[in-house]
């Protein structure tokens, strides 16, 4: 069910305080649908609505994309700095598609718990973010399975595997 | 005795796109999983209940605010202080009846409507913003103060202001804000 947007404008910008009303958010989503797998597929679902909305509020110049690698440096650099206020702390890859982005301070998980606690309850929290990642993949042309993974708390590791058509 | 020095904590701001596009993504899919609007109104509000009665307790560490002696003060301190930290604008505030217990609060400008031009199709009683009359209900309720809180006009159904209204129902309990157990 789409609503109408308004045509893009010029850089995002801050507001304040918004943090815990956004965790609180993200933790009152948990309590859709029944069974674990199909919320996961929601809120997977809505965080790729939300990555495509963002790429197209990126600067345009930002679009002309070199390599594959470029974009996904963009991910890590660009994308993390506008949605967490951090880089993405490693960024590897196999050079034949698939990329492993590791946070070692995910902002979502950083106020659970440190350590294998809880380790359980993370996937919920990481499912938004790789439909946003993903989202955003999209709206840059590029088509993506993208999974997490938790070892401990707080870290968090993405793979993205491109998707060749 | 002197005044403690009051610490502005470092508090972590969120990106205001991802939050009101997230918040946009919630209510779309509220909307596939409930037909009636008045089952999505009603989703938004009790999850907006279980974020106020929780939020209420940030909001209370990083205001500072004083002991309220009256509703009026109470929704002034929603308007300036609450709004104003969590959402970025200041609502201003009218009192509509003499015993002074209805308020509203009117919103020139809503932030989480910025990227809604108008209601989907078929959705003409949707409370888009509903989530946050559950917040400030909540909230209330854990300082002890039972009210009504619902839209009383929206620009999304045409009217030209947004305006929230806050019905205080129980007298004031005389003594300080206490924790609820």
């Amino acid at each position: 069910m789409p609503l109408h947007t308004k045509k893009p404008r010029s850089p995002t910008s801050v507001s304040p305080g918004g943090s815990p009303g956004a965790i609180l958010l993200g933790q009152t989503c948990l309590h859709q649908g029944p069974g674990q797998k199909t919320s996961l597929s929601v809120l997977e679902g809505m965080g790729f609505r939300v990555g495509q909305a963002l790429g197209e509020r990126l600067p345009q110049e930002t679009l002309a994309f070199r390599e594959e690698l470029d974009v996904l440096k963009f991910l890590c650099k660009d994308l993390w700095v506008a949605v967490f206020q951090k880089q993405m702390d490693s960024l590897r890859t196999n050079h034949q598609g698939t990329y492993v982005l590791q946070d070692n301070s995910f902002p979502l998980l950083i106020r659970m718990a440190s350590g294998p606690q809880y380790l359980e309850e993370a996937p919920k929290f990481l499912a938004f973010t790789c439909g946003l990642l993903r989202g955003t993949l999209s709206t840059l042309g590029i088509k993506s399975l993208v999974t997490a993974s938790v070892a401990s708390l707080p870290t968090c590791k993405f793979q993205v595997v491109i998707q060749k058509t | 005795m002197s005044r403690p020095a009051h610490r502005r904590p470092e508090y972590h701001k969120i990106n205001k796109d991802l939050f009101v596009l997230t918040y946009g993504a919630l209510v779309a899919q509220l909307c596939k999983d409930y037909e009636k609007d008045e089952d999505v109104n009603k989703y938004l509000d009790k999850m907006g209940y279980g974020i106020g009665t929780r939020l209420v307790e940030d909001f209370l560490a990083r205001s500072c605010v004083r002991r309220c002696h009256s509703y009026s003060e109470i929704t002034d301190i929603i308007a300036q202080v609450a709004f104003k930290m969590y959402l970025g604008i200041t609502p201003s505030v009218t009192c509509n009846n003499p015993s002074r217990t209805e308020f509203s609060l009117i919103l020139d400008k809503n932030p989480l409507v910025e990227f809604v031009e108008e209601l989907p199709a078929g959705r003409s009683s949707l409370c888009y913003c509903n989530l946050l009359c559950g917040i400030i209900r909540g909230a209330l309720e854990m300082v002890h103060l039972a009210a009504d809180v619902t839209f009383l006009q929206d620009t999304l159904k045409g009217d030209r202001v947004t305006e929230i209204g806050i019905t205080f129902l129980k007298k004031l309990d005389e003594k300080k804000y206490r924790r609820k157990k």
